[in-house]
């Protein structure tokens, strides 16, 4: 018998009323430690947004600051022109199978990824070309796995949807919706348990905290209370079902409090707030603090997918959110606060133009993967057993 | 008669069912608003409301489950998979509870489950997007899979299948999605019983044995052959469980040889049950041992090899002469 068990059979027999006091109970102790827990996660966002207030009412936050954030717009700026790209690609039929397009929610992944380590591990979804970039996989080697070649990062097979780079802690690209995220649990327990500080970021839609497996992950780590940073990318939409319609409760960051996680809102279209909180996160996770929810507020541009004819959502809407546009919402500030100009962005945009030519034109030039291999890699060489 | 493609076929059985019978429902991931990924449920949603083609959120183990609850108080749910590879979330419900329960209850409860999934390849889609995972239902006890392999098929099956007391999962080979074919869906009755298989053309030299998307291959390698003089008879299975083994062992009985042909990895496919039976009950009439041609033993490969790696003519109709030369 368990001792709560033998405890409640010490007490003697309780009706049917004690025992339902005792679950009304629970119920609000847990429902109190939600609001304590989002308060606490609203309170240090809040403190964080001022502190970036503070910093950009600094004079100057010194040639650093600025620096920085030319870097964060380059790689948002690389991200953008990369997925139109692929859009052009695409439709010259060079780039085949499956494509998703994250264009407008550039400043997930650079502004999360910006506040992790080399060391630390990514999982990501199927709308990853922006992870993958943001991770530090050259534009090249993504570029050659979505034109099919052998350079690619996954030799050709895995294309747009599988992106996968051990050597970079990329452990992929997932078609399957929140097929990652348990998987990421994992890779951050056997952080904990080899004594590493390392964290664990995975990705995942509004759409996958419906599933299963994201309601088993959130459990577990906080169970454990596993180095893992749960970056969801609520762009209002599953495919063609809107937030409302696919969650009882839309709050997302506040049911991912619910399992016993800080979890708060981000302004998932401004690139400094996202890294801020990532750093936040990443910094309480590090520090044994367990696992950090963070409900990324954005919004895909485009369609879910090529095929998807997009009707499902106002025009209107979309204009509001591209009037959000994260490389807006960054540029603006730069050009009042560092004095960036239209040759700074076009010098920028020249940049990342040459880059991807010479990724496109490199991947274009290499071969594919001889049919043959394909019975390659299925399993491992045989290992000697006891 | 009027032409229709395959996914037509199926929206307008769909639309009959749901009208014959007000406890059939259709439910799945986007399969309301918005007609489904590839629109087999275009139009239900207007038509018979939200209360009866039910958008789901994403949590396919909850879509099963919430359909075997629905027909255990004898509602008729017809449950849509968006794609073959999402169907794993719901493999526990669909194998621990669907196929299990009529057991369970020692027949005292009907689980008239349809779970309609789009599966196999060569539509230039990847990994997760082109499985063809027939052989995991079909090797469970208690679940009926059916497959057509055309429009007409693919309207009277879906039709009988709604109505079947019995789980059924109904697998459609998304590369056939926009053939077409000539149909009258008010005619009296389905041309065929929901598992039985069909001879889809007659010949004399060996038995072609096929379903879903490799049905057309076969019929396309036979007229091939026929070129060269010989005469292929063609099977398309249509269920895979059961099996109509009497028309299989029929045709081979005739033909005395026998070619397997699916694009599942022939490694433990229904190949090699197939191959066995024939074996065990055509024993004396087989001129060649029964050969079987299918997909390799791997991950499905990116959408630039696929036509290399699914079988096509060419595969079928060197087994062909390998069987001829035996
Ligand atoms: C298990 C599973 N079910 C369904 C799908 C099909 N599907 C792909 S993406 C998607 C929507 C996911 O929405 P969300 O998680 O919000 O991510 P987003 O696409 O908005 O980035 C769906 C239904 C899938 N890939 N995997
Ligand atoms: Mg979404």
């Amino acid at each position: 018998m368990s001792p709560r068990r033998a405890a409640a059979a010490a007490a003697g027999v309780r009706g049917a009323a004690g025992v339902r006091d005792e679950a009304v109970q629970v119920h609000e102790r847990a429902a109190r430690g939600r609001t304590v827990q989002r308060e606490q996660g609203v309170q240090r966002e809040q403190a964080v947004q001022e502190q970036a207030v503070q910093e950009r009412a600094a004079p100057d936050g010194g040639g650093g600051r600025a620096a920085h954030r030319r870097d964060l717009l380059r790689r948002m700026l690389l991200v953008r022109r990369f997925e139109e790209r692929c859009v052009e690609l695409y439709s010259a039929g060079e780039v085949r199978g499956f494509v998703h397009l994250c264009i407008g929610e550039e400043a997930v992944p650079v502004g999360v990824l910006e506040a992790l380590t080399s060391d630390d591990a990514v999982v990501s979804t199927y709308r990853e070309h922006g992870h993958a970039l943001a991770r530090g996989i050259p534009a090249e080697s993504v570029m050659a796995e979505m034109l099919g070649r052998v350079t690619g990062c996954s030799r050709g097979r895995g294309g747009s949807m599988h992106l996968f780079d051990a050597s970079r802690r990329f452990y992929g690209g997932h078609a399957i919706v929140a097929g990652g995220l348990p998987v990421a649990a994992g890779l951050a327990l056997a952080d904990r348990m080899r004594g590493d500080e390392r964290v664990t970021c995975c990705f995942f839609g509004d759409g996958a905290m419906a599933e299963g497996e994201f309601h088993e992950t959130a459990n577990l780590a906080a169970l454990w209370g596993l180095p893992l940073v749960l970056a969801c990318e609520n762009n209002l939409y599953a495919m063609g079902t809107p937030l409302a319609r696919e969650h009882a409760v839309t709050d997302l960051a506040l049911r991912a409090a619910s399992y016993g996680m800080a979890a708060w809102p981000v302004d998932g279209m401004d690139v400094l707030a996202v890294e801020k909180a990532a750093r936040r996160a990443a910094g309480a996770v590090r520090a044994g603090g367990g696992p950090h929810f963070l409900e990324l507020r954005t919004y895909r541009f485009r369609a879910h997918s090529m095929y998807d004819p997009d009707r499902y959502r106002e025009r209107s809407e979309i204009e509001r959110w591209k009037a959000r546009d994260p490389l807006r919402v960054l540029g603006d500030r730069m050009r009042a606060e560092d004095g960036f100009g239209d040759e700074d962005l076009d010098a920028l945009e020249r940049d990342v133009a040459a880059e991807l030519d010479r990724a496109v034109e490199r991947a274009r030039a290499a071969g594919e993967e001889p049919v043959e291999d394909l019975l390659r890699f299925v399993t491992g060489p045989p290992r000697e057993g006891p | 008669m009027s032409s229709f493609t395959m996914v037509k076929a199926l929206n307008e059985a769909l639309r009959k069912e749901l009208e014959a019978d007000p406890k059939t429902l259709v439910m799945g991931e986007d399969v309301g608003r918005l007609g489904g990924v590839f629109r087999v449920t275009d139009g239900l949603h207007k038509d018979f409301g939200e209360d009866r083609v039910i958008d789901t959120p994403l949590a396919e183990s909850g879509i099963v489950g919430t359909a075997i609850g629905l027909a255990l108080r004898g509602y008729r749910p017809v449950v849509e998979i968006q794609f073959d590879g999402f169907v794993y979330p719901a493999f526990d419900q669909i194998v621990s509870q669907l196929a299990k329960m009529h057991a369970r209850a020692l027949g005292h409860v009907k689980l008239p489950v349809t779970v309609r999934i789009p599966y196999a390849g060569g539509i230039g889609a990847v990994e997760h997007h082109s499985e063809s995972h027939e052989a995991y239902f079909a090797h469970t006890a208690g679940l009926k899979v059916v497959t057509p392999s055309n429009p007409v098929d693919a309207y009277w099956m879906l039709r009988q299948a709604v109505r079947c007391d019995d789980p059924v999962i109904f697998l459609e080979p998304k590369r056939r999605y926009w053939d077409k074919a000539e149909l009258d869906p008010n005619a009296a009755g389905a041309p065929s019983r929901l598992h039985d298989a069909r001879v889809a053309r007659e010949g004399r030299d060996a038995t072609l044995i096929a379903y879903g998307p490799m049905v057309k291959v076969c019929l396309d390698a036979a007229a091939a052959a026929e070129e060269d003089g010989r005469s292929l008879e063609v099977v398309d299975l249509r269920s895979l469980s059961p099996l109509d083994f009497d028309t299989v062992t029929a045709s081979v009985q005739r033909t005395g040889r026998a070619v397997v042909v699916h694009e599942a990895p022939v490694f433990m496919g229904m190949g090699a049950e197939l191959a066995a039976r024939i074996t065990e009950r055509c024993f004396y009439a087989l001129e060649a041992p029964v050969l079987r041609v299918g997909g390799y033993f791997a991950p499905y490969p990116p959408s630039r090899v696929e036509e290399t790696f699914l079988p096509d003519l060419d595969r079928v109709l060197d087994a062909v002469d390998r069987s001829l030369a035996f």
